[in-house]
């Protein structure tokens, strides 16, 4: 099960990078938004998989499932909604306000 | 008195949110902002005070005993960066009021701003690797706020390529978190070193070090990955620019210092070895970006490029000299950044222009300012007596110890160029014949000029009490190359 998930979020990484690289700026927040998924599920696979255990630590439980990626994930999962629905907002401005969604227009230049 | 710990992150936190609802009046929150940067300032010193007189203090957060719960450690290196951090917050605070904010003032300025400061801290603080990357997050959340506050084609258009750079490099971050939990089953710093100590550091895991160092260098904005810095670092206000300049690239270098000097120790002839060279680069590309252009706001953003290589050139070193000379030509460059920042802003506010083509001449109106200008350029180019000069001659002579001559040279030359650069801004600027700009009509300075000269003050200070302050920075860096005590510290009480 490891390995289909590691495979999964290697897959969703390379996906994100692809379109991150994209000129479409909607192209690249969604890209983003991938690149987060790719990490979590990593980070969720490193504490091992396992279902029906108990999340806790005590004395004569010998098999338990690892409680701390689950809060780390959690937390990395609100910061990354943050910043994507922040980044959404930006976009949209940055669209009205340059009048182009197209990042090689957005270059800028010396003399502004 | 493991309380203590905490207050830096506490005092800003309550600010930002006490400012939230004085929105509307401008006055009180100017009033707000000066008085919660004082206190913060004031705790910040009788920590620091206290820390260097009894020893780290440790906070378990919760009650949660290491390595389960998360702990706050404020050791010398931490303490001393929080009090330079409040040092410059407090200049900056005294400094906005006069920034020509009024519009963006009313839009949460100062909440933003003291959010920044308590990620700030908290990076500073905290021991646990996750809980940096928690930390980096708030304080990025309120660079992103600030660099897009009024914003307007050309800022929007930077913001959003700053965001995109810092999203990517966050989500690499937490990877690494991930990989580095998977082979070592813990992200507490100190349990991480003990393990790592342990298996002495096999080639997986210098691999995630290494790629926890791309995450390090794309924040402090080291070669080959500085590109995204210096347009985004001018297009905001010049009081946001020196906050960011000072200090959210040195939280990445800080970062650097940290988990280099603490975990990946073991495998130095393949990491610190290449932090050396990518040093040497960053110095030689930082100086040439800020001599190839006119914009004053663009050199002083470009010299930041060279001041983190030259920081990153004592932790690739990694002996007593070297480090001593990071830690100084840190909370140096911290300092006089911020005052070069904010020296650029009133001399672009005086002149209606931040092109030095169009300058000239302006010593006959504001010979104060130009001579400050001067002096800081002395300052950060490290002419002695002054900090920048303490800095680079450990920093230098750590990299010959190790009998690393070239990049002592590229250093010296750097150093050179560096005064060149700034000094560009001086002839083109101040020199010339009263008439260049046409007629000036003098705008009043000297609220935008007294948190400068306090700032250089305190720099000068740095440079000439030098034998004050050095045994201090001495034990620190004796401290840093000694992993054990910081384990020991964390894990045994």
């Amino acid at each position: 099960m490891e390995i289909i998930t590691s495979i999964l979020a290697g897959v969703l990484f390379a996906t994100a990078i692809y379109n991150m690289l994209q000129k479409q700026l909607l192209r690249i927040v969604i890209g983003t938004a991938l690149l987060s998924h790719g990490a979590h599920i990593l980070i969720f696979t490193m504490g091992k998989l396992k279902t029906g255990q108990p999340p806790i630590l005590t004395d004569g439980i010998e098999n338990y499932t690892d409680p701390l990626p689950q809060a780390l994930i959690l937390t990395s999962i609100v910061i990354s909604f943050g910043v994507t629905s922040l980044l959404l907002v930006l976009a949209y401005r940055s669209t009205q306000e340059n009048g182009t969604d197209n990042m090689e227009e957005l270059r800028g230049n010396e003399n502004e | 008195m493991s309380n203590l710990v905490i207050l830096p992150i506490i005092i800003p936190m309550i600010a930002a949110i006490v400012l939230i609802f004085f929105n509307k009046s401008v006055r009180i929150s100017r009033a707000l902002t000066k008085l919660f940067s004082i206190i913060s300032l004031a705790t910040a010193g009788y920590i620091t005070w206290y820390v260097l007189e009894h020893g780290t203090i440790i906070l378990q957060t919760g009650d949660w005993m290491a390595p389960y719960g998360i702990v706050l450690v404020m050791d010398g290196l931490a303490a001393i960066l929080v009090l330079t951090t409040n040092v410059i917050s407090t200049a900056c605070a005294f400094y906005a009021p006069y920034a020509g904010l009024e519009k963006r003032e009313r839009f949460y300025f100062y909440p933003f701003f003291f959010f920044l400061i308590t990620g700030v801290s908290g990076a500073f603080i905290t021991g646990d690797l996750f809980n940096l990357f928690v930390f980096f997050e708030v304080l990025l959340m309120a660079s992103y706020g600030l660099i897009v506050l009024g914003g307007g084609k050309v800022q929007l258009r930077e913001s959003l390529k700053y965001l995109l750079i810092n999203l990517f490099s966050s989500m690499l971050f937490v990877t690494t978190v991930a990989l580095l939990y998977a082979v070592v089953g813990t992200v507490n710093m100190a349990q991480i070193a003990e393990r790592v100590q342990e298996v002495e550091q096999q080639g997986i895991i210098t691999t995630i070090g290494i790629l926890l160092f791309f995450v390090f260098a794309t924040k402090a904005a080291l070669f080959p990955l500085y590109y995204w810095l210096p347009k985004s670092y001018i297009v905001p206000n010049p009081v946001i620019s020196a906050l960011f300049g000072a200090l959210l690239t040195k939280v990445g270098i800080y970062s650097i210092l940290r988990v280099f000097s603490l975990i990946f120790v073991y495998q130095t002839d393949l990491t610190h070895e290449m932090f050396i060279w990518i040093a040497g680069l960053s110095m030689i590309f930082g100086i040439i970006g800020a001599l190839s252009t006119s914009n004053i706001k663009l050199i002083i953003a470009y010299n930041i490029i060279p001041a983190i290589g030259f920081i990153l050139l004592g932790i690739g070193v990694l002996n007593e000299s070297g480090i001593s000379g990071s830690i100084y030509y840190l909370i140096n460059d911290m300092i006089i950044k911020t005052a070069l920042f904010l020296l650029v802003g009133i001399i672009a506010y005086v002149a209606g222009t931040s092109d030095l083509r169009k300058m000239g001449g302006l010593i006959h109106y504001y010979p104060s300012l130009g001579w400050l200008l001067f002096l800081s350029a002395a300052v950060l180019a490290g002419l002695p007596p002054f900090s920048g000069f303490i800095g680079k001659l450990l920093l230098l002579k750590g990299a010959f110890e190790e009998g690393e001559i070239a990049i002592v040279i590229i250093g010296l030359l750097t150093s050179l160029l560096i005064l060149y650069s700034v000094v560009k801004i001086f002839i083109n600027g101040f020199w010339g014949d009263k008439e260049t700009m046409g007629t000036i009509i003098k705008k009043p300075i000297n609220g935008l000029m007294a948190p400068v000269v306090a700032l250089l003050t305190i720099s000068v200070l740095l440079g000439v009490g030098a034998e004050l302050f050095y045994p201090s920075i001495e034990s620190i860096a004796a401290y840093l190359l000694d992993p054990e005590i910081y384990i020991d510290s964390v894990l045994k009480e």
